[in-house]
Order: C-alpha cells, then sequence, then structure tokens
C-alpha cells in the first residue's frame, strides 16, 4: 500500500472541559476526495483549524507526505502545500479580487517582500486564470468587501488553490448558498480536483452534495470519528443514523 | 533611607496614586465602552482645577466654599463632558473610530488656550482645603493632613464605583459593553444613551480628580499634558476598562514614583514607562484586564474602504511646483516649505504603519527623534561632516524601530499602540535625563548643515530629495507586493497566515522601514533647525503625525502628505497672527473632522467613486 498523503494519528483538543477533538485517527490517500461531515459542534472546524496550525493540538500525530506538521506556523504548513478556506469566508475585503489571489500567488513564488517593485503587474495572469476557473473573471476588479456571499466563497477557492496545493481542505464552502449553486460549485471543485490531482478532505452538511461529489464520508461525533468507508455504507450505518436522528435531512 | 521617611514616602506616593485613580478610572471606563481614547481627560482634569480655583475664591460660603467648588467643578466637567460627547463625537461614530481621537486632540487644543484665556499663563497657588491644612505627625515626621484624607477617599470612591457597576442594571450594561460591544448592541441597549452617560461619568472623575488636586499642587498650563501619558499608563497597567485594576496600577505608579524621584533620580522619568512596557509585554491586557474577546486595531477598523489614489497629473504638477516656485519666494516661506517636507515625510512614514498596516503607533516620536539626535550626537561628539550625520539619522532611527519593534508586533490594537508610546516615552526618558551626552533639556545645539548648504534654496533642495524622494519611495513601496500583503494582513491576518504569509516578520519589516523614514525626517529637521531638544520625542511629536494622516485621509497613502501641509500651515499661520493659535488650530480641526469624517482625500475619494 503506498503511503498515505494524509496521516492523522490519535489528535486531541479541548477547550476547557470540552473535548472538541478527542483522539482522530485516519489516513487520507492521494487523490482522494473526502467528506467530514457531522453535526455542528462536532469538532470539524477545530480539526480543520489544528491542521492548518491555527490552533495548537494538545496531542497526537500529523505525518504529511511523511513529514510532521503539528507545530509548524501556518505559514509553513500552507507552503508545504496544504490549503484551506475558512467556514466563515475569509477575504481581503478592501483588496480587488483580483489582488486577494494576487497576494497569495505572491507568496507562493516567495516575493511577497519585494518592496520596490510595483505588484500591480505581476502574477496578474495566473490570478486571473484562477478566477476565471471558478466562474469569477467578471469580478476581478471589485473589492471583495463588495462581493456577493457565493462569489466570495469562489474567491476563497482561488485563494486556496493559488499554491498549486497537493491538499485542500475546505471548510463547509458552501454553507449559505443557494442550493442549486451548492452542487455547481462542488462539481467544479471536485473537476478541479480531478484534473490537477488533489487530495480533498470537505466539511458539508448538504448531504446530496456530500454523496455525489465525496468518494468516501467519514463521521464525527463529538470529537470521535464514529464511521468511516463509501458513502453507501456510512449512510446504512446504525450509529451515524443514530447521531442523525432528528436533525432533519442531516442538515443543521 | 530610615524607616520613618520610608513611610512617610509610601504615604505621599499613596495620596497622588488617589487622584490618580480618579482621573485614570475615567479614562478607562470611557475607552472599556466606547473605544475612544480621550486625549482631552487631562484637559477636562485641567479645566477642574482652574474652575476650583476661582468657585473657592468667589463662593460666598466661608470654609464650605472649597468643598462646594470641587463639587460644582466636576459637576461642570461632566456637562462639558456631556456637551462633547454630544455635540461632536457623536457625529463621527460611524467614521473609522481614530477620527473621535482626532475631535478630543482638537479639544486638548481648544481647552489649552481657555484656560489661559481666562486664568493667564502664570502659575496659580490654590486655597488650601478648609480643615486640612496642617499637618499631623507619623513616625517623627510630618505629613499634610490633606494628604492623608485623600488617602481614605480614594477608596470611597472606589466602593462607590464597585456599587455602580455590580449593583445596578446600569452597571451591568457597563460591564458587559467592556467586554464585548456588539453583544450590548445585540441586546437591544441603547447604545448612543450608554456612551453618553459613560462619557459624562468618565469626564466627572477626570474633573473630581483635577478640583481635589488644587490645594497639592500649583496650577500651571502644561499640568494637561503630564496627567495623561500618567493616566494612559495607569489604564494600561491596570487593564483597559477595569476599574479595580486602575486602582491597584494607580497605587503601583504613585508609589513607585514616589521612591522613583529618592532611589533614581536620573531615572525617575524612565520608570513608569519600564513598568508599562513590561507590563505590555508579558501581560498585554493588563495586571486585573481581560484578553479581548475579538482582537481590533486601535479605535476598530481603521481603513474600511479600498486605496483612494491620486492621478499621476496632479502629482506631477506638485512635483513641478516644488522645484520651479521656491526661488521665487521670501526667505521665511521656504523655511516653512523645509519644515512642511519634514513633517510630510514624518507623516507618510506613519502611513505605512497605520494605513497600510493598520498598526496604530502613538510613539511614532521615537524615530523623528531617534533619528535627529542620531545625526546630533554624532555631529556634537565625533564632529561628523553633515552628510555623514544626515545619513546617519535614518540609520539610528531604523536601528531603534527594529529593537524596540521587535516587541511591538507581538501585540494588536490598542496594546500595539500603547507599546509604542511606552517606548518613545523610554527614549524622551533617556534624551531628557541623560545629561552629560545629550545635554537634556538644554538639548543640543551647533547642528548646522555644511556651508554650501546652509542657504535656504540649497537646504530646501536637499530636503526636497530626501524628504520627497522618502515619500515617493514610500508609497512605491505601498504599491510592492510588500505593500499589497501589508494591506492583506491587516484586512485579515488569519487568511494572511494560511496563504503563507509570515505576519510578525512583514509587519517588523514595515516598522522598521517606517523607522527609517522617520529617521530621515529628524535627521532634515534638526539641520534646519540647527539645534535638537527632548521634545522631539515627547508625545506631542507622536500625536502631530497621527493627525495630520487622519486629516488627509487613512485610505489615501497621499492623504499624509496633505494633511501634513495643511496642519502645518494652519499652524504656521494661526502662530503668526494670534496668541491664541491652539485655539483656532483646535476650533478648524473640530470643524475639518465633522466636514471630511473620513480625511479630506478620503472623502474626495468617495464623492469620485
Ligand atoms: N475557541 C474555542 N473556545 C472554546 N470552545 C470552542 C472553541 N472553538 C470551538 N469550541 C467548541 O468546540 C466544539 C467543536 O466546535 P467546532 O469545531 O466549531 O465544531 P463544528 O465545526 O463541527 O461545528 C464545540 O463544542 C465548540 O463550542
Ligand atoms: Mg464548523
Amino acid at each position: 500500500m503506498p503511503e498515505p498523503l494524509l496521516r492523522v494519528v490519535d489528535v486531541r483538543k479541548a477547550f476547557g472541559g470540552v473535548r472538541a477533538v478527542d483522539g482522530v485517527s485516519f489516513d487520507l490517500a492521494r487523490g482522494e476526495i473526502r467528506a467530514l461531515i457531522g453535526p455542528n459542534g462536532a469538532g470539524k472546524s477545530t480539526f480543520f483549524n489544528i491542521l492548518a496550525g491555527l490552533l495548537r493540538a494538545d496531542d497526537g500525530a500529523v505525518a504529511y507526505r511523511g513529514e510532521e506538521i503539528l507545530g509548524l506556523a501556518p505559514h509553513a504548513i500552507w507552503r508545504r502545500g496544504v490549503s484551506r478556506t475558512f467556514q466563515i469566508t475569509a477575504t481581503f475585503a478592501t483588496l480587488s479580487a483580483l489582488e486577494n489571489v494576487q497576494v497569495a500567488r505572491l507568496s507562493h513564488t516567495r516575493r511577497s517582500r519585494a518592496l520596490l517593485r510595483p505588484a500591480g503587474g505581476l502574477e496578474v495572469e495566473r490570478s486571473l486564470a484562477l478566477l476565471a476557473q471558478v466562474g469569477l473573471a467578471e469580478q476581478s476588479g471589485r473589492p471583495a468587501g463588495v462581493l456577493a456571499y457565493g462569489d466570495l466563497k469562489k474567491l476563497e477557492l482561488a485563494i486556496a488553490l493559488a499554491n498549486d496545493p497537493e491538499l485542500l481542505l475546505l471548510d463547509e464552502p458552501t454553507a449559505g448558498m443557494a442550493p442549486a449553486e451548492r452542487g455547481a460549485l462542488m462539481a467544479l471543485t471536485a473537476s478541479i480536483a480531478r484534473e490537477r490531482t488533489l487530495t480533498v478532505l470537505f466539511t458539508e452538511h448538504d448531504m446530496d452534495v456530500v454523496f455525489t461529489v465525496a468518494e468516501r464520508v467519514m463521521v464525527l461525533h463529538q470529537g470521535r470519528v464514529i464511521a468511516e468507508g463509501a458513502p453507501d455504507t456510512v449512510r446504512a450505518d446504525p450509529e451515524v443514523q443514530a447521531v442523525y436522528l432528528g436533525e432533519a435531512a442531516w442538515a443543521t | 533611607m530610615s524607616p520613618s521617611l520610608v513611610l512617610i514616602q509610601l504615604l505621599s506616593g499613596l495620596a497622588h496614586a488617589m487622584v490618580l485613580f480618579l482621573i485614570a478610572s475615567g479614562l478607562s471606563l470611557i475607552f472599556g465602552v466606547t473605544r475612544i481614547v480621550n486625549f482631552a481627560h487631562g484637559s477636562f482634569y485641567m479645566l477642574a482645577a482652574y474652575l476650583t480655583y476661582t468657585l473657592a475664591a468667589t463662593l460666598p460660603l466661608g470654609a464650605a466654599a472649597f468643598y462646594v467648588a470641587v463639587l460644582l467643578a466636576a459637576a461642570s466637567v461632566g456637562l462639558a463632558g456631556l456637551g462633547v460627547e454630544v455635540a461632536l463625537l457623536r457625529r463621527v461614530y460611524r467614521a473609522p473610530e481614530l477620527y473621535q481621537l482626532l475631535l478630543t486632540f482638537a479639544l486638548v487644543l481648544v481647552v489649552a488656550d481657555v484656560v489661559k484665556l481666562f486664568w493667564g499663563s502664570e502659575n496659580l497657588t490654590g486655597p488650601a482645603a478648609p480643615g486640612l491644612a496642617g499637618s499631623v505627625e507619623i513616625a517623627g515626621q510630618l505629613f499634610p493632613t490633606y494628604d492623608l484624607a485623600l488617602i481614605g477617599l480614594g477608596p470611597l470612591v472606589a466602593a462607590g464605583l464597585w456599587w455602580l457597576f455590580y449593583r445596578t442594571r446600569w452597571g451591568v450594561l457597563i460591564r458587559a459593553a467592556t467586554q464585548d460591544r456588539e453583544m450590548v448592541a445585540v441586546l437591544g441597549v441603547d447604545q448612543a444613551r450608554l456612551f453618553t452617560s459613560v462619557f459624562v461619568l468618565g469626564s466627572f472623575l477626570a474633573g473630581l480628580g483635577g478640583a481635589l488636586q488644587v490645594p497639592r499642587q500649583a496650577l500651571t498650563n502644561v499640568m494637561d499634558a503630564s496627567i495623561i501619558t500618567e493616566a494612559f499608563v495607569v489604564v494600561v497597567v491596570g487593564g483597559m476598562g477595569s476599574v479595580p485594576g486602575a486602582l491597584l496600577a494607580a497605587a503601583l505608579i504613585g508609589v513607585i514614583d514616589a521612591f522613583g524621584v529618592l532611589v533614581l533620580p536620573r531615572a525617575s522619568l524612565v520608570v513608569p514607562f519600564v513598568v508599562m512596557a513590561v507590563v505590555l509585554i508579558v501581560r498585554p491586557w493588563g495586571l486585573l484586564g481581560r484578553p479581548e474577546v475579538q482582537q481590533r486595531t486601535a479605535g476598530g477598523a481603521i481603513v474600511t474602504a479600498g486605496t483612494v489614489r491620486v492621478p499621476p497629473r496632479w502629482l506631477a504638477a506638485v512635483l513641478a511646483a516644488l522645484i520651479a516656485v521656491p526661488p521665487f519666494l521670501p526667505t521665511f516661506h521656504v523655511w516653512v516649505l523645509v519644515e512642511i517636507l519634514a513633517f510630510a515625510l514624518f507623516a507618510a512614514s506613519l502611513h505605512l504603519l497605520m494605513g497600510t498596516g493598520g498598526m496604530v503607533s502613538f510613539g511614532h516620536a521615537a524615530s523623528f527623534g531617534l533619528g535627529a539626535y542620531g545625526a546630533a550626537l554624532l555631529v556634537t561628539w565625533t564632529k561628523a561632516p553633515m552628510l555623514l550625520a544626515f545619513a546617519a539619522a535614518p540609520l539610528a532611527a531604523a536601528v531603534g524601530a527594529a529593537l524596540y519593534g521587535y516587541f511591538c508586533v507581538r501585540l494588536s490594537s490598542i496594546y500595539f499602540a500603547m507599546l509604542t508610546l511606552a517606548f518613545a516615552q523610554i527614549a524622551f526618558a533617556i534624551v531628557h535625563q541623560w545629561y552629560d551626552v545629550t545635554g537634556g533639556d538644554n538639548g543640543l545645539l551647533g547642528i548646522w548643515p555644511a556651508a554650501w548648504l546652509a542657504g535656504p534654496l540649497a537646504y530646501y533642495y536637499l530636503a526636497l530629495t530626501a524628504c520627497g524622494g522618502g515619500i515617493a519611495l514610500l508609497a512605491r513601496i505601498g504599491r510592492a507586493p510588500f505593500g499589497l500583503t501589508l494591506r492583506a494582513a491587516r484586512d485579515h491576518a488569519r487568511r494572511a497566515e494560511t496563504v503563507g504569509i509570515n505576519i510578525r516578520l512583514h509587519q517588523w519589516t514595515a516598522f522598521v522601514v517606517a523607522g527609517f523614514f522617520g529617521g530621515v525626517a529628524g535627521g532634515t529637521f534638526a539641520f534646519l533647525k540647527g539645534s535638537v531638544f527632548p521634545n522631539l520625542l515627547a508625545v506631542p511629536m507622536s500625536v502631530e503625525p497621527l493627525v495630520m494622516v487622519l486629516l488627509g485621509g487613512v485610505q489615501a497613502p497621499a492623504g499624509a502628505p496633505v494633511g501634513a501641509a495643511i496642519y502645518k500651515l494652519l499652524d504656521t499661520v494661526a502662530t503668526r497672527y494670534t496668541e491664541y493659535w491652539q485655539l483656532v488650530l483646535g476650533a478648524i480641526l473640530i470643524l475639518l473632522v465633522l466636514a471630511f469624517p473620513r480625511g479630506i482625500l478620503g472623502v474626495v475619494g468617495d464623492r469620485r467613486a
């Protein structure tokens, strides 16, 4: 069996008495598209923050391409090819959509600290291509602060793709979008991922989206992985059904 | 030191601490709830002291006159606070919050001249407090009865405030608002009224502090400036928004001050600021404060809209005029232009920090002063040639900035601002008290340009090259990947970190670059005046570029030079034609802020968009 791209071993994080992530372990194979689902408060965002270096885990190990990344600074983890989006959209509000992507491209090509060259002409083609890929070509000149919510989600995706990542962590990439838009955005994400052989781990509440896009599904409940496998197997799992019982259409 | 002397010193430190507590608790309260950094707080204190002086002398109440005067003065100042909040501050609550700071600074100027107008500039000695005029013997030493009474009063006021905060509905709201302002808005509380009431109470406390100070201290025109920095120290050390913290910190600082003068007379000025710097580095939220729920920049989001750029044609026209016109100007005007150039660069360097980087510095004077002193010390002690010393100015400032910036960029928002203030004050105190090297408040004289640069036009063109070139470079840096990335980190720190940006390193670099150009400005200024004095590092010198940046517009890189030019011109004209230039300048600033609540270029940019 080839070495997994990501190997997570017994990661834990508690906030006071709340065990937000309580011993999570799994392997993620190269090129896999996996959904991480679970009710609100299950610990998904916390786990993503740990992987991205924004939160320090209490315990555990995370090997990415065989190297330990727990404890590295966020910028160091991103440099290794792990990119992410945020549940609550995080963009640079006063910068244009194009500049938002440029910032990430300049960082990737290690030119963020150039003091005297005008940034206006740098990385423009690549950044515009990324914007076009997510369907934002027309909005490239507008400040992120005035973009519609759905467009912000797309912009986040474009930013996340700017470092030619190998592993993409998407925290509720379609939250807050209209149902029709959701399916389209995730289909787009999946096609980009396949084209670039990206590995994707995403959280999502819309089960239709999960079951059309994900190759495997992992269920988190109270900080623990309670099921993992092909979508249909997971759907049929009695424990999973019990967790979701009463939560209409699995969506919260 | 004998034990009895220690005791007396301790007591007199505590007496001062009680006055300090009154003022600092008001300041802390206002900041905690409204997020306004109220520079005018010291002015309210001074105003109440003078009012008490006059009322105590005129009220026909015999021995009670003084006490009635104290209450009346404090109440009047509370009312003045009401007027200020309702008539001025409330109009700009929706502008980037720093514009309120600009208003409070304008008030400082206005009140200073109002006091001068009514009471003159001579020091005044107030009445003793009837019934508490003498001394009591403590451990064989005489101690003023009045000071003893103050020591008793402080805890009483603290208890009263405690009751207010913990036993009334109003107090619950205040505490909630200090923790999380958005929450109170959600709870459906009338924010405007809450803010007004807090501002009135805070002003009243400042007034009470000033009124009670009258029997202890001669009244001077500068008592506002001396108290406000000390009050800031207390607020920061105690924890923003924490009244018990203010009490503890006031006691600490009061006692440290009292002993500092005895033990380390030559370093007494520096000690409180070292304490503040250490507290900020080790425990940024203060001794009894709490870490903030959300991180914010000093006074909220500073830049909330895209960058406003001035068309290149205009820039070319201005540059052409700056090159061609001065030979036809009278000498005095050329000197004024040089000063404007120096300040334009000084403000532009601050803009890189606060506009592009979102890091509001209250201590940018440090770069200006280190530059000026770097050059002047070199000239004085090594007889270095002028151009060498001139070139050393930015290096000295950049090295200084690298040192203290290392600590500052670890903090954000108001804590960053206060740490910069602390370092600037430390530099000020060193320069002020290290007579053998810096000449103390006698300054260093004879810092003249080389002969071939000494004429007004020659020096003007040097200044134009150095400062104009500096401004152009700063503008270029702002547009470079470095500046773009700095803006990104300002807009969303977490997002920036997760696209591979090492924010601290980036901000630190910005700090050093800003220090460097501030140093160029300082060097230019030193050779313009032929001398340097400690006031180049003092608080007003940090506030002025802040005012200039805000006046021009934070979101416009060209705003800083525009603001500097307008401010300096107003300043020059006002000082020339009236003794009460602060009043005129302050009034004009108030009008400008009300007319251009995002700065002049900011508002112009909005209109064009
Ligand atoms: N910064 C924090 N401080 C305290 N508790 C937190 C913090 N972040 C998350 N939690 C708690 O951790 C648990 C997991 O939250 P989260 O990771 O956001 O879940 P999910 O993303 O699955 O909805 C929740 O109980 C939440 O209240
Ligand atoms: Mg979440």
